[in-house]
C-alpha cells in the first residue's frame, strides 16, 4: 500500500504527453485524489496504531546495489511523520491541482503544466515517505528539477528562465553539502536506512558510533554530518544564505507558488531536519541542546527577521508573500531547533495550509485584476471579490498568528520553546519581533489589495468556483487546524512523538503558557494596529511613496533592495565565477589549447619529414632500383634477339668452352 | 693405310666449315647445309674411329653411321619444313629478318 502512493501519480506523467487539456487535468487530479485516498488510509492505519498504544513505524526496504560487503538499500516508510506529511502533501496538492484548471485555462501549455505538476507531486511524496536518505535524496533532487521546469515553465520570459537558474543553482549550492554528509554517513554508519530494526542509521546502534567519530573543530561526526545535512535542508527551504532563489522564483505560475514554494517543496528541507532529527539531537545532554540544533535555531530566527524586515518594503504582491515564506521557513527551522520536531512540523503544516491559501488568494487577485501585480496598482477589492477577500483575510490573520487562527497555535508553541531554551533568549525575541513584523506587513499588503480605493486599470471582477472553492476549503483548515496543537489538547505533539493526548484545560494554567499567548497576541495587535493605522483605509497613488518610505526612506530603500544580498552574491561569488571562468577560457585556448597545436605541429613535421624521406630516398631508391631493373632487363631481353645465328654462335662457344674444360681437366 | 689422325683431321675441318657457315649464312636453307655438313663430320669421325677401334669386323660402327645418316635425314626434313612454314609467314629466307618471336 505505501509503495502505491508516489508511484500512481508519478507514473501519470508518462501518458500525459498529449495535446488534451482535460485529459490531462483530469489524469493528474484523478491521480494525485488517489494518492490522498491511499495517503488518508495509512494515516487512518497510523492513527489507529497509536490510538491503541503501539506506535507505527513500518519500513520496507530493498538492496539496491551490492558491492563487495556492502550493500546500498533503499526503502519507504510509515510513521506518524510521514504519515502527516502525506496527507497534507496530497490534500493540498490536490486543492491546488483543482485551481490550477481554472487559473491555467488561458494557457497553451496547459498539458506540459500539469505533467510538471504531477512528477512533482510524486517526488515530493517520494521525499515524505523515504526510509532512505539516497531515495530521499534522490526524490530531493527530482523536486528541485521540477521545481526548476515550473518556475521556468514561461520561459520565452527571460527573467522567468534566469530565475529557474537562480533556483536551481543556489538549491544546488546546499545540494553539494548534503551530499557530502550523505556520503560521510554512508562511510562511517554503512548504511542510509533510517530504520532498519536497530540498524539503520537513525537508530541508537549508529548514533552511538557517529557520536565517537570525531570530525573537525571539536565536533562529532555526528554534529558535522547534521550539519551538512541542514546546509542541503538550507538550500531547498530558503534559509539566510541561500534565500535569494525563493523571490525569484515567484515568476512561475501562482499555483506553482502555492504548491512548491510555500507548501511543499520548500517544507521538504524542515522535513529533512525533522527525519534526520535523532542524528541532529545526538548526544544532547539533558537540559541542553547540541551544536548542530543550535545552528538550526540561529539561522532560522536570523532568517525569519530577515526576510520580515525585506517583506515590509516590497510592492509585489506575490513577493510580499515569498519573503513572509522565508520568513515562516526560518520559524519552522527554529522551532526544529528550540523545540523538537513536533513543534517545528506543526507549523510547517499549519503553514502550509494558509500560506497555500494566500498564495491562491493572491493568484485570484491577480486573475480578477487582468495579471496586475503590484499592489500599488489594486485597491478596494474587498467589494469586488469578496469570496477571495473572505479567505484572504483568514489567511493573513492565520500568518500573523491573531488567536484563534491556526497559525497563532503553532507559532505560539515555538515561541514557547523559545522561551525556554536554556542557551539564549536572543532567538525568542528574534522571534517576537518577527511576528511583529509579520502582523505589520500583512495588514499593509491587505490595506494595499482590498481596502481603499481601485487604483488599477479596468475593472476587477471575482474568479470563477473552481478557484474559489479550494480557497474556502483552504480557510477553513487555516481556522481549525490549530487546535490540534493546543496547550489544552497537544494531539499533534502526542501523535508525534507517540504519546496519549487527553483533553485538559489545565494545560492552559502550565506556568507562563497564559501569559506567553497574551504576550504574543499582544505583539500580533500591535503589528496589526500599526499596519492598519499607517496603511489602512488610505488610498496612496500608485506614485506616491509609501508611508514608511516618507518616514524613513534610507531604510525603507534598502528594505526594498532585499538588504542587498543579491547584490552581495554578484559582487563575490557571481563575480569570482566570471573571473574563473575566464581564467579557464585563457587557460583552455592558449595553455591546453597551445599544447595540443604543439603536439599537432609536431606530428605534422614528423609527417612533412617522413614523406621527404619517403619521396626521395624509398620511392627513389626504388625508382632507381626498378630502373635498373628494366633497363637490365632491356639488356637481357636483348638476348633475346630471335636470330637463330646469335643462338648457335652461343652454343658453338659454349661447347669449345666446356671441351676447353674438360680437356684441361683431364690433364693435370 | 693412312693413319686414323687423318681421318680425324678431315672430319674436323669438315666440322669447322659446316660450324662456321651454319653460324655466319644469312639464308637459313645454307643454315641446314651447314648442319649437315656437321652431322656428316661426326658420321666420318664414327667410322674412323670404328675402323681403327678394337672390333673392326663388328657392325656396330656401320649401324651407329647409318642410325646418324637416318636421323640427319629426318631432322633435314623437318627443318626444311620448319623454314618452308617460316617463309609462308614472313616472305623471306634471311635469317637476319626473323627475329621477331612474336607468333
Amino acid at each position: 500500500m505505501i509503495p502505491a502512493v508516489p508511484m500512481v501519480a508519478a507514473g501519470v506523467i508518462a501518458l500525459l504527453k498529449q495535446p488534451r487539456r482535460r485529459a490531462a487535468a483530469a489524469l493528474a487530479i484523478g491521480s494525485l485524489a488517489f494518492s490522498l485516498l491511499v495517503a488518508l488510509a495509512a494515516f487512518g492505519h497510523v492513527l489507529g496504531g497509536w490510538a491503541s498504544g503501539h506506535a507505527v513505524r513500518e519500513s520496507v526496504n530493498f538492496t539496491w546495489v551490492e558491492f563487495g560487503s556492502a550493500t546500498v538499500d533503499l526503502g519507504w516508510v510509515l510513521d506518524p511523520l510521514s504519515a502527516v506529511m502525506m496527507v497534507m502533501v496530497t490534500f493540498v496538492g490536490l486543492l491546488i491541482f483543482i485551481y490550477s484548471t481554472g487559473y491555467m485555462a488561458h494557457d497553451e501549455n496547459f498539458t506540459r503544466f500539469f505533467c510538471f505538476l504531477s512528477l512533482f507531486a510524486g517526488a515530493m511524496l517520494g521525499v515524505v515517505i523515504a526510509n532512505s536518505l539516497l531515495l530521499l535524496f534522490m526524490c530531493w533532487e527530482l523536486v528541485g528539477l521540477t521545481s526548476y521546469l515550473l518556475i521556468g515553465f514561461w520561459f520565452q520570459k527571460p527573467s522567468a528562465a534566469a530565475a529557474a537558474k537562480k533556483a536551481f543553482l543556489t538549491t544546488r549550492v546546499g545540494d553539494v553539502f548534503f551530499l557530502l554528509g550523505i556520503v560521510w554517513l554512508f562511510a562511517q554508519t554503512g548504511t542510509l536506512l533510517f530504520y532498519n530494526n536497530g540498524a539503520g542509521s537513525m537508530e541508537p546502534l549508529a548514533l552511538g558510533g557517529l557520536l565517537a567519530a570525531p570530525a573537525a573543530l571539536g565536533l562529532s561526526a555526528a554534529s558535522a554530518i547534521a550539519l551538512l545535512i541542514f546546509a542541503g535542508a538550507a538550500g531547498k527551504s530558503g534559509q539566510l544564505p541561500l534565500h535569494v532563489w525563493l523571490p525569484d522564483a515567484m515568476e512561475g505560475p501562482t499555483p506553482v507558488s502555492a504548491l512548491i514554494h510555500a507548501a511543499t517543496m520548500v517544507a521538504a528541507g524542515v522535513y529533512l531536519v525533522a527525519r534526520v532529527y535523532p542524528l541532529m539531537q545526538a548526544g544532547m545532554p539533558t537540559g541542553g541542546t547540541t551544536t548542530a540544533l543550535t545552528v538550526v535555531t540561529w539561522v532560522g530566527a536570523s532568517t525569519a527577521v530577515f526576510a520580515a524586515l525585506i517583506a515590509v518594503a516590497q510592492n509585489d504582491i506575490k513577493r510580499i508573500l515569498a519573503y513572509s515564506t522565508v520568513s515562516q521557513l526560518g520559524y519552522m527551522m527554529a522551532g526544529l531547533g528550540l523545540g523538537g520536531v513536533a513543534v517545528g512540523m506543526f507549523h510547517l503544516i499549519t503553514h502550509a495550509f494558509f500560506k497555500a491559501l494566500l498564495f491562491m488568494g493572491a493568484g485570484s487577485v491577480i486573475h480578477g485584476c487582468h495579471e496586475e501585480q503590484d499592489i500599488r496598482h489594486m485597491g478596494g477589492l474587498w467589494k469586488k471579490m469578496p469570496v477571495t477577500f473572505a479567505t484572504y483575510a483568514a489567511g493573513m490573520l492565520a500568518l500573523a498568528g491573531f488567536v484563534p487562527f491556526a497559525g497563532f497555535w503553532s507559532k505560539d508553541a515555538i515561541l514557547e520553546s523559545a522561551q525556554g531554551w536554556k542557551l539564549s533568549q536572543g532567538p525568542f525575541f528574534m522571534l517576537v519581533f518577527g511576528a511583529l513584523l509579520t502582523a505589520f506587513y500583512m495588514t499593509r499588503q491587505v490595506s494595499y489589495v482590498f481596502f481603499g480605493a481601485y487604483r488599477g486599470h479596468g475593472h476587477a471582477h471575482e474568479s470563477p468556483r473552481v478557484m474559489t472553492s479550494p480557497l474556502a476549503i483552504l480557510a477553513f483548515f487555516a481556522v481549525t487546524l490549530g487546535f490540534l496543537g493546543t496547550p489544552a489538547w497537544p494531539w499533534f505533539r502526542s501523535f508525534l512523538s507517540d504519546r496519549p493526548a487527553r483533553f485538559e484545560l489545565a494545560g492552559f494554567s502550565e506556568p507562563g503558557i497564559l501569559a506567553l499567548m497574551l504576550t504574543s497576541t499582544g505583539v500580533v495587535v500591535a503589528g496589526l494596529l500599526l499596519g492598519w493605522w499607517l496603511y489602512g483605509n488610505k488610498s496612496p497613488r500608485a506614485d506616491e511613496p509609501d508611508a514608511l518610505e516618507k518616514a524613513m526612506p534610507p531604510v525603507w530603500r534598502a528594505l526594498r533592495d532585499r538588504l542587498y544580498v543579491d547584490e552581495l552574491y554578484g559582487a563575490t561569488v557571481i563575480a569570482f565565477y566570471a573571473w574563473f571562468a575566464r581564467v579557464a577560457d585563457w587557460l583552455d585556448r592558449r595553455v591546453w589549447g597551445g599544447i595540443v597545436s604543439l603536439v599537432t605541429g609536431f606530428f605534422g613535421l614528423w609527417a612533412k619529414f617522413n614523406r621527404f624521406l619517403d619521396t626521395y630516398w624509398v620511392d627513389g631508391a626504388f625508382d632507381k632500383g626498378c630502373e635498373e631493373l628494366s633497363s637490365g632487363g632491356g639488356l637481357v631481353a636483348r638476348v633475346q634477339s630471335g636470330r637463330v645465328q646469335t643462338y648457335l654462335r652461343l652454343l658453338a662457344l659454349a661447347v669449345v668452352v666446356l671441351a676447353a674444360i674438360l680437356i684441361w681437366s683431364s690433364h693435370p | 693405310m693412312t693413319p686414323l689422325a687423318g681421318y680425324l683431321l678431315v672430319a674436323a675441318l669438315v666440322f669447322a666449315i659446316g660450324l662456321a657457315g651454319a653460324l655466319t649464312r644469312r639464308n637459313a636453307i645454307l643454315v641446314l647445309i651447314g648442319i649437315e655438313l656437321m652431322l656428316n663430320a661426326a658420321n666420318l669421325n664414327l667410322i674412323a674411329f670404328w675402323r681403327f677401334g678394337p672390333h673392326p669386323e663388328a657392325l656396330t660402327g656401320v649401324m651407329f653411321a647409318v642410325f646418324s645418316i637416318a636421323v640427319a635425314a629426318a631432322e633435314a626434313a623437318v627443318g626444311l619444313g620448319l623454314v618452308i612454314s617460316i617463309y609462308r609467314h614472313v616472305r623471306t629466307a634471311d635469317l637476319d629478318k626473323m627475329n621477331r618471336m612474336k607468333g
